[in-house]
């Protein structure tokens, strides 16, 4: 006879479902970006997720682990392709590749595999390729408006080359580093040509980011400690900030729907490996991402901070949660 | 005799890679192999003399006061270092900045005057701090060419500090600096530079 441990009722649920119900909430948003921008970001994730796939298999190999299911759970085809939709879709296709093998083999198979890793991979693969291309990371495509040719124009699929170099005009720094560049011209944020009214390519995004996330909750694939405490905390900081001087820091709106705010919140911080498990602890762990993302935005050197924030907040996890233990029943 | 400390100090008891020792330097200033080269040489030059001067006076000096004795006569070397360096190339001291005076609390130089001068009669002591400094120059040169051509697409950019200034033409551009892979020439790249050579190392130890 078999002896069935504790909890008696069980539900099909594996890494790689997980992982699939993460892809699923972020289809939504994908969708999007094609509509926006076309068929680039789609041959990005192709050939991304399939060097990720690659180096996960050689790293397996080397380390003596069966490859097929660790491939199988999905935690790398996840990485990757939060490291691609983090990055301007019009990357060039080796720097995204460099960003991929950081994440993959360093930040994740070095410090030894799924399960093990401090740092959130993604994260360290965004943030090798912000710090050692800052030109190519801050340059996003513009977009003319959700169009329905986009999704038919399949020669985008593949357009390897850097697109800098051929389309000047057609690229441009996101809000969030137009704002920095006119506060360091002296500017005043007031009179910023960017329309508020309307919401731009990127703040629909970050929306159904938002949708696809409440979706990963919905399912209980996450909670919502990690989320919320991260969107209130920088909606509260940014919030202190703009009512201390409106004409140098933006609405705490402004920074909710620019950058990865909505992205980090349901996707990111989320990372079952690199966040606390303790209740308390995830609440600390998203709060204080939120306070060093408003810190970075508004005084730090580059526009979107909260890479930076994630990775430095995966290494005090241990930390939070030696201090966030629950209490044991029946114990002092 | 000498051969084991030939042994020790290129290879068994590497200062940069086997023993770990001299990390702060090793990793603050290997941005190009001029400046890996300057810090090199300099740390022989300490490395040998503060050996041949504790090594004669090993008896003499107390147990209890062992390291403030050292370290003073270590930090006299090391002051004269600086002084040298600062007269004869002023862009060179300029670059290596504080590290040239750190060079008395680097632990190689302070551990091996502990652990070999302290111990060993001079001779021995001579060839011991030449060639741990020696085997640390050759991890500083090798960090120093990895990170200036893979960060700034140059090779021996500076080396005119070191040599005269008829020598500049010796720098050689692959590429164009502004394609660089950043990363290798801030503080990151030497950490995992280092790591891919201890790695290395351990590799052909390991297939001994």
């Amino acid at each position: 006879m078999a002896i069935i441990d504790s909890p008696a009722i069980k539900e099909r649920s594996t890494v790689s479902m997980l992982m699939f119900t993460v892809i699923l909430g972020l289809l939504p948003a994908l969708f999007l970006q094609i509509g926006f921008f076309g068929y680039q970001i789609l041959g990005n994730l192709f050939i991304g997720i399939g060097f990720a796939l690659l180096m996960e298999a050689i790293c397996l190999k080397l380390r003596n682990y069966p490859i097929r299911p660790f491939i199988l759970d999905g935690s790398a085809f996840v990485a990757a392709w939060l490291l691609i939709i983090s990055v301007p879709a019009n990357i060039p296709i080796w720097t995204l590749l460099i960003g991929i093998f950081f994440s993959i083999v360093v930040a994740k198979h070095a410090y030894g595999g799924i399960g093990s890793n401090p740092f959130n991979p993604a994260m360290i693969g965004y943030a090798v390729l912000l710090i050692s291309f800052p030109k190519i990371m801050t340059n996003w495509p513009i977009s003319d408006g959700f169009e329905i040719r986009n999704f038919i124009q399949f020669s985008q699929f593949f357009s390897i080359s850097n697109i800098n170099e051929t389309y000047d005009a057609i690229v441009s720094a996101t809000p969030l580093d137009q704002i920095k560049t006119s506060l360091f011209l002296g500017k005043e944020v007031n009179v910023l040509p960017i329309s508020f009214s309307i919401l731009s390519p990127y703040q629909m995004i970050a929306m159904f980011y938002f949708i696809g996330g409440l979706f990963l909750v919905y399912k209980k694939v996450i909670t919502w400690h990690l989320p919320l405490s991260l969107i209130l905390s920088i909606y509260i900081f940014s919030g202190l900030l703009h009512l201390y001087d409106q004409n140098t820091y933006m609405s705490p709106l402004f920074h909710l729907l620019n950058g990865a705010t909505f992205l980090a919140a349901f996707f990111i911080i989320t990372d079952p490996v690199s966040s606390p498990t303790t209740l308390k602890g995830k609440i600390i762990f998203g709060i204080l991402i939120g306070l060093i993302t408003v810190i970075i935005r508004n005084y730090g050197g580059y526009p979107d901070g909260i890479a930076f924030a994630v990775i430095f907040m995966n290494i005090c996890v241990p930390l939070i949660e030696k201090f966030t233990q629950p209490k044991v029943f029946g114990y002092e | 005799m000498i051969k084991e400390q030939i042994k020790d100090g290129l290879w068994k008891q590497n200062a940069g890679l086997v023993q770990l020792l001299g990390l702060c330097p090793t990793l603050a200033v290997t941005v190009n192999i001029t400046n890996g080269v300057a810090l090199g040489v300099a740390t022989i030059f300490v490395m040998m003399l503060s050996n041949i001067s504790i090594s004669p006076i090993r008896n003499y000096v107390p147990e209890s006061a062992r390291v403030p004795i050292f370290i003073l006569v270590i930090a006299g070397l090391v002051t004269i270092v600086d002084l040298s360096i600062n007269a004869l190339s002023k862009p060179l001291y300029d670059a290596l900045g504080i590290f040239i005076p750190l060079i008395v609390t680097n632990c190689i130089v302070l551990a091996r005057v502990e652990a070999f001068a302290s111990k060993n009669a001079t001779l021995p002591s001579l060839y011991d701090g030449f060639f741990m400094g020696i085997g640390l120059t050759f991890v500083l040169i090798i960090l120093g060419a990895v990170r200036e051509i893979v960060g700034n697409g140059t090779l021996f950019q500076n080396v005119h500090f070191l040599i005269g200034d008829k020598y500049e033409f010796l720098t050689i551009q692959l590429f164009d600096s502004s394609d660089g892979f950043l990363l290798a020439a801030l503080p990151p790249g030497a950490f995992i530079a280092l790591s891919a050579l201890i790695l290395f190392l351990n590799l052909v130890n390991q297939k001994r």
